[in-house]
């Protein structure tokens, strides 16, 4: 039969934003498939070098409007390596709160999208509604729905408001029924079984070798999470399990949608362990306004390894900044995903990879 | 149990042994993070011995730097088994912006390659596609450069820029 290209993009309900995958078919069959990317470059690395290191931080919150404070904290981060700041007990547990509230409010806006695109708009729903509760303590801590720009080269910007852990056991307690509400919808939903099961499948080695990162490795198996791996602000002293795919060789959408999920119920553990432990004292130390030397930090963002490179020449912006963004790197790996399966398998499959344009084009 | 391999001692004292005079500088910056200087042309033997028999199988990032005399290619290699990263630096001449790609040993490689010749222009020898990815296939420069023109001229000025012309 004859093969064709098929565009499936620009401007399509499965892309989530601007970007364009090409399938090349023969008959339903996909044989070979490239993503083209770039229609949202704003050329961050360059405006950065000309701001100053604190106002960059508004900034890196825009990469990924959905999980805004897990970016600009890696921002943060980065800076702190390099100017060698150490940031106080109290603002690392800030920190690990709003980053796991964010982590769970990014990971129910993937739900929400992943819902639809299988045909489950209940999903939509029910998951957006959940998001605004912790998108409302995220406004209690921040003041701002979205786009918070909290986190500061030294600590946080302001401390918890009072009563913080009273909102958060009461939001966290009504999530948790709502995530038993979640399992019936999805994971009992044959025709979601059957969508997911056995689709997109890309093996541990090529998968390592691609740079798949996060909750896209973890489904095929590897147990690596830089939470536990490499332990930033104080997640070595909370307990959670890094979720790893443990039924069989995994790597499928279902797999990568299992981790995902069980993530949300692991970050509810970390808060409710973070709002007690908790201690008094400063939540942010002094940064310097110029820094010289280089320093790079990876954190576990909600959709892979985030990684900062920041490069200071004694002036008070950055001489060179590098973003390496987890989307980025999935992508270049979704063709091997997406190869010798049905075209109408995409929509699933680049669901459950969890792209967010924002951060991929930079 | 086996021993691992790949910690941070591994690569301090296997290294400068396996490449005597290749190496130009190697420095443990910060616990479970080694520096490594190198020439260009040394590139792949180091990354295939990093690769296999050290462990380093995530190639986790690729930046291009220009430091106006002289470029460098950062590789940000990282060992899932014992959490050690080693950053690399290629120094390339100023004249001959090229390197030998990595695509070979990291398939990883082959977006973070485009992305770099396509915003900082240093050629990859050896990669299957070093075309434009994040800019438009039309243009003409790679805007990363330090002689690309900001424009903070219009758009933003700092007092101390005022003050001192700027840079």
């Amino acid at each position: 039969m004859v093969e064709f290209w098929v565009n499936m993009g620009p401007q399509h309900p499965m892309t989530h934003g601007l970007w364009n995958m090409r399938v090349k078919i023969d008959g339903e069959t996909i044989t070979d498939a490239e993503p083209e990317i770039g229609y949202l470059h704003r050329g961050y690395e360059k405006i950065m070098e000309v701001r100053e290191f604190q106002k960059n931080v508004v900034l890196t919150d825009r990469l990924c409007y959905v999980s805004s404070i897990t970016w600009s904290h890696a921002y943060c981060l980065a800076c702190e390596k390099m100017m060698d700041v150490e940031v106080p007990p109290r603002g690392q547990w800030i920190r690990v709160i709003s980053l796991e509230l964010q982590r769970i409010a990014s990971h129910l806006m993937w739900l929400a999208a992943y819902g639809p695109d299988l045909g489950l708009l209940t999903g939509l729903l029910w998951a957006l509604r959940e998001r605004e509760l912790f998108l409302d303590l995220l406004q209690l801590l921040s003041g701002a729905r979205m786009n918070q720009n909290f986190p500061r080269i030294g600590g946080a910007r302001n401390d918890l408001p009072p009563d913080f852990d009273k909102y958060c056991f009461k939001i966290i307690k009504h999530f948790r029924e709502k995530l038993d509400e979640y399992e019936s919808l999805f994971h009992d939903s044959k025709i979601f079984r059957m969508r997911t099961e056995g689709v997109g499948r890309i093996s541990r080695a090529d998968a390592i070798n691609w740079g798949v990162t996060g909750p896209n490795l973890r489904a095929c198996g590897v147990n690596v999470d830089f939470r536990r791996l490499e332990p930033y602000e104080t997640y070595d002293e909370v307990d959670f399990e890094p979720q790893v795919w443990k039924g069989g060789d995994g790597g499928d959408s279902y797999a990568r949608f299992m981790c995902r999920f069980n993530e949300l119920e692991e970050s509810c553990r970390i808060i409710e362990q973070a709002v007690k432990k908790i201690p008094e004292g400063p939540y942010r130390a002094k940064a310097p306004r110029r820094a010289e030397g280089e320093g790079f930090a990876r954190t576990e963002d909600s959709r892979g390894e985030a990684l900062f490179y920041v490069i200071g020449d004694g002036d008070d912006r950055p001489y060179r900044v590098k973003i390496r963004s987890p989307v980025f790197c999935t992508m270049a790996a979704t063709p091997i995903m997406l190869r010798g399966y049905k075209m109408a398998d995409v929509v699933s499959i680049l669901g459950s990879v969890d792209v967010c344009v924002g951060e991929m084009d930079k | 149990m086996p021993e691992v391999s790949g910690t941070e001692e591994d690569v301090m004292s296997k290294l400068p042994a396996e490449f005597p005079g290749a190496i130009r500088e190697i420095r443990v910056t910060r616990p479970k993070v080694v520096k490594v200087v190198i020439d260009r042309k040394d590139l792949l033997p180091v990354c295939s011995f990093l690769k296999t028999d050290l462990g380093f199988e995530h190639l986790s990032c690729i930046s291009a730097v220009d430091w106006k005399d002289h470029w460098e290619s950062v590789y940000h290699l990282y060992n899932y088994t014992t959490g050690t990263t080693v950053q690399l630096n290629a120094v390339i001449p100023y004249d001959d912006p090229s390197i030998e790609s990595l695509v070979k040993l990291w398939n990883a490689a082959y977006y973070h390659e485009r992305e770099a010749w396509d915003l900082m222009g240093i050629t990859y020898r050896g990669n299957p596609k070093l075309e434009r990815i994040l800019l438009p296939k039309d243009f003409r420069y790679h805007p990363l450069r330090k002689d690309f023109p900001q424009e903070t001229e219009r758009q933003y000025i700092s007092r101390r820029k005022l003050k001192t012309g700027g840079r």
